[in-house]
């Protein structure tokens, strides 16, 4: 048996790393996985968490005699931030209305990044009201495809009912720069939302 | 593609309730794991331990998060959780939940903010 790296019994290799971690939402075809490769320090990997039928109660679930899995995807990578602390970054499943499956799927994350396409604006419109509804802080980024029209950005805050305190920012999502300024607007806005006093709900 | 399916294999689930005894989703220790809570092994494989078990004490020696584990394993969270809730509780790895940006009745956490800008603008 290989022993190696245990040399050090009661104290474990690592030291205090930790980590934190960022949603990238947004609807199906946005980038969010495009985005994570493009900032990742590793290739995006998947990990899964299968649903038996009971959870799910889809009706094309029920009735089957055997037990029935589905199976939700998360795509996700990560960047080294320091020598203690690790960012990981999970691009959540394309169908929001599997969200709910995955328990505390948003839960202790420090926000979101909800990416929109402005070819296909309600793609979006579901992460945006899931991350309202669960609380979640977030910035919109709009994702410019090669064929996007030049919108305002004001114009499309406007479509997607997004109040001014929360960031709208263009980027390309391929880019690693332009991927890593959004996570930036992104803690800035958090960091920012802390300067207020917290709404009354 | 991140849309839900069926396995292909249908055999997953037997394979599944072999390797948790049975047991659907985890419980004490390790009902509030997270996919980025990192997991670190305490001590070094020893003999007797579940295939699957003593894999993820060896992958564990650097900090590892639960859904990288789950990535090279091939394992989904929720049956992952379940060996993991085994490995807590008899000490064999340790657990660190991601750190919050805010802590309930405290507000956010600004140092940690900076910690993350600071991380983000070095890329």
């Amino acid at each position: 048996m290989d022993l190696k790296g245990f040399d050090r019994p009661g104290r474990h290799a690592g030291g205090d790393i930790r980590s934190v971690k960022v949603m990238i939402a947004g609807g199906f075809g946005t980038g969010k996985t495009t985005m994570v490769r493009s900032v990742s320090d590793i290739r995006p990997l998947t990990t899964e968490e299968t649903l038996t039928q009971a959870s799910v109660g889809v009706d094309d679930l029920i009735g089957v005699a055997e037990k029935s899995q589905t199976t939700v995807s998360l795509d996700f990578g990560k960047i080294g931030l320091n020598d203690s602390l690790v960012l990981y970054l999970f691009g959540t499943p394309g169908q929001e209305r599997f969200w709910f499956l995955w328990n505390g799927l948003f839960k202790g994350a420090l926000g979101a990044v909800v990416l929109v396409d402005t070819r296909r604006l309600a793609s979006s419109f579901r992460a945006i009201e899931e991350m309202e509804r669960q609380k979640v802080p977030f910035v919109i980024a709009l994702n410019v495809f090669p064929d996007s029209k030049d919108y305002p950005e004001e114009e499309i805050r406007d479509a997607l009912d997004i109040p001014a305190h929360i960031p709208v920012v263009s980027f390309d999502a391929r880019d690693r720069a332009a991927s890593r300024d959004v996570l930036l607007a992104l803690i800035r806005h958090l960091k920012e939302r802390s300067a207020v006093p917290v709404e009354s709900r | 593609m991140s849309a839900p399916r069926r396995p292909a294999d249908p055999s997953g689930l037997e394979r599944y309730y072999v390797l948790t005894g049975g047991r659907s989703g985890p419980g004490g220790a390790a009902a509030g794991l997270d996919v980025a809570t990192l997991v670190v092994s305490r001590s070094g494989p020893v003999p007797g331990l579940q295939h699957e078990h003593e894999e993820i004490i060896r992958r564990c020696r650097e900090p590892l998060s639960v859904a990288e584990l789950g990535a090279h394993l091939g394992l989904p969270f929720n049956i992952l959780a379940v060996l993991l809730s085994d490995l807590l509780e008899a000490g064999r790895v340790e657990a660190r939940d991601p750190i919050p940006a805010h802590v309930a009745g405290r507000g956010p956490d600004l140092a940690l903010l900076e910690e993350v800008l600071s991380g983000l603008e070095r890329l």
